[in-house]
């Protein structure tokens, strides 16, 4: 057997391996995450002009102060909590029905469902602002005068901006939602429902008491996606107005201001700013959630 | 009472009919629009009302005429989609190899850093990253976007998930027989991983090919950009842009639905792998 180099045995040893193993993700996560969170709250107090940076305090801040910012937060905020509002009660409930035993062709009705989620944000993005487009003949105004309504332009209100917003949100995501519903169920013992037959209890008092509290686990996991998905919500709103620019900000978001700040705009100092008051909404819900989890979490 | 469950399926059925009907109806339409000319959207809009006797396969001809980029993008969406997903599932798995099989010093803290990637959204660093990847020289470049999320925290957690269940001492028998550290990686453990491989490829395959916002950024060229982002900027109404928007959407989802189709339950596992296990 040849000797190995010291080097070599270095690496190859027991105690070396694992590192070697972790060292992609090591890497990658202090460049392209620790390093980038840092340079965006050490960013947030400055002003960026290329390679020159001047320290400002919390002048970035201060500009946030107004009234385009507020906006973009209530509407992120609002998108976060309709969606989370629409995005449980459905997928659940249609997985219910759909778990059924009286339900027939299950898989092709839940592969169909699970369809849109294999569309990309762009193409749904595309046939969406089309589907309500202004024109007479678009094809939802077209629903519209069907039950007797007048054409809308709907991408320039905010009701009919949320309408269209939720419908693309709902269109996407349902299908998948229900999946982990659908996982969640199968994992309820069916003695469960036959000893609650058996007791008499109806369909409904069986979803109340039994569904309900054993899919506890799914829901959370649904809320806990729906709510940074809510609060990161862009490309949807970017493609449904077909670029950044909703009329009177009735679509801009958190992350689409950050854009607007950063990119457009080349501001990264305020852009940075807005970075840094989203990860810190982001972390206080996450230290919110594990606090929950902690005191709720069943004896594993 | 067997009439009563009768009727119960058969209202469940029908509920689904029109429920799956409603969901497929933009698709539908995308695909009925295709057939004919995006003039004729910008004038009426995009509805059914559709003359039959004109449709044709006019603006699937235009795709592959070289008239234009759709097929560079399509090219390089395809590139990216799958270098990303070789190097992904190849990194993601040593790290969930040495997360699930050795005990370090550190491993606690490393780990929280994976979980700490995976609940914070990505786009509260894109502008920082951007300033990176200026900074490394890899603007309009493939790398650029690539770079950045080769290592796929969602993936190192499968896959940590997937070998806890394998026996720590099947390890000390390999090495017993001679094996090296990463001989056992390579010859025992990458092999017996083959099946989560299909989920996890897919789940990076998706993210990767629908990809919008990052790779907007990082590239510049119209050449070069992906697809999402070249269907992205044909939405202004201009020229013949319509054609190619409403048949080339179409063309990038009919790969994926027949892998779909052929591969249906490894893209449900891989799309829902983050549902909780147990």
């Amino acid at each position: 057997m040849e000797k190995k180099s010291v080097f070599r045995r270095f690496l190859y040893s027991q105690k070396v391996a694992p590192y070697v193993f972790i060292l992609p993700f090591i890497l990658t996560f202090l460049i392209f995450f620790a390093y980038p969170i840092v340079s965006t709250v050490v960013m947030s107090f400055q002003k960026v002009a290329g390679e020159n940076t001047t320290f400002v305090g919390l002048k970035n801040y201060k500009t946030l102060m107004n009234p385009v910012f507020y906006k973009s937060m209530k509407n992120s905020i609002f998108y976060m909590l309709v969606s989370c509002a629409i995005m449980i009660p459905i997928p659940m409930v249609l997985a219910t029905m759909l778990n059924s035993r009286h339900m027939r062709a299950k898989g092709f009705f839940r592969s169909m469902m699970f369809v849109p989620a294999l569309t990309s944000v762009v193409v749904a993005g595309v046939v969406f602002r089309l589907m309500f487009g202004e024109l007479e003949g678009s094809f939802m105004n077209q629903v519209l005068a069907f039950f007797g309504g007048d054409p809308v332009i709907w991408l320039r209100k905010p009701l009919t901006v949320w309408i269209a917003l939720f419908i693309l949100c709902l269109w996407r995501w349902t299908g998948v939602n229900m999946m982990y519903y659908l996982s969640g169920l199968q994992q309820i013992s069916g003695d469960l429902y036959e000893s609650a037959n058996i007791d008499g209890a109806s369909s409904v008092q069986q979803f109340r008491y039994i569904t309900l509290p054993l899919l506890k686990p799914t829901t959370v996991y649904v809320l806990t996606i729906s709510i940074f998905g809510g609060l990161a919500m862009f490309t949807e709103s970017y493609l449904l107005f077909n670029g950044n620019k909703s009329p009177n900000n009735v679509g801009t978001t958190i992350v689409g201001y950050l854009y607007r700040m950063g990119m457009e705009q080349n501001n990264l100092g305020i852009g940075s700013a807005i970075g840094v008051l989203l990860l810190v909404i982001v972390m206080i819900i996450n230290v919110i959630q594990l606090a929950l989890n902690g005191t709720f979490k069943k004896g594993e | 009472m067997k009439k009563k469950n009768k009727t119960l399926s058969i209202l469940l059925f029908l509920f689904f009919a029109v429920v799956v009907l409603i969901t497929m109806l933009p698709l539908i339409l995308l695909l009925a629009s295709s057939f004919r000319p995006g003039s004729d959207l910008m004038r009426f809009g995009l509805n059914f009302d559709i003359d039959w006797t004109m449709a044709n396969l006019d603006n699937y001809k235009l795709l592959f005429s070289g008239q234009n980029n759709y097929f560079n993008w399509y090219k390089n969406s395809l590139l990216i989609t799958v270098i990303q997903v070789v190097l992904a599932l190849f990194l993601s798995a040593c790290v969930g190899y040495g997360f699930a099989m050795y005990d370090f010093r550190f491993k606690n803290l490393a780990f929280a850093c994976v979980l700490v990637v995976m609940m914070i959204p990505t786009e509260v660093i894109i502008l920082p990253l951007y300033r990176l990847i200026i900074g490394m020289g890899i603007m309009d470049n493939m790398w650029g976007i690539m770079l950045p999320y080769i290592v796929a925290p969602m993936l190192i957690f499968f896959f940590r998930q997937y070998l806890s269940g394998i026996s720590k001492e099947f390890l000390d028998a390999a090495r017993v027989d001679g094996c090296t550290e990463y001989g056992i990686f390579f010859r025992i453990m990458l092999p017996l991983m083959k099946p989560s491989f299909a989920a996890m490829g897919i789940y990076q395959g998706m993210s990767s090919w629908n990809n919008f916002l990052w790779p907007m950024i990082v590239m510049r060229t119209q050449s070069k950009i992906t697809l999402p982002v070249g269907l992205q900027s044909l939405m202004s109404p201009y020229g013949n842009n319509y054609d190619i928007l409403i048949a080339g959407s179409c063309f990038a989802i009919i790969p994926i639905l027949i892998l779909f189709v052929c591969f249906q339950s490894y893209f449900i596992e891989g799309m829902t792998a983050g549902g909780v296990k147990g």
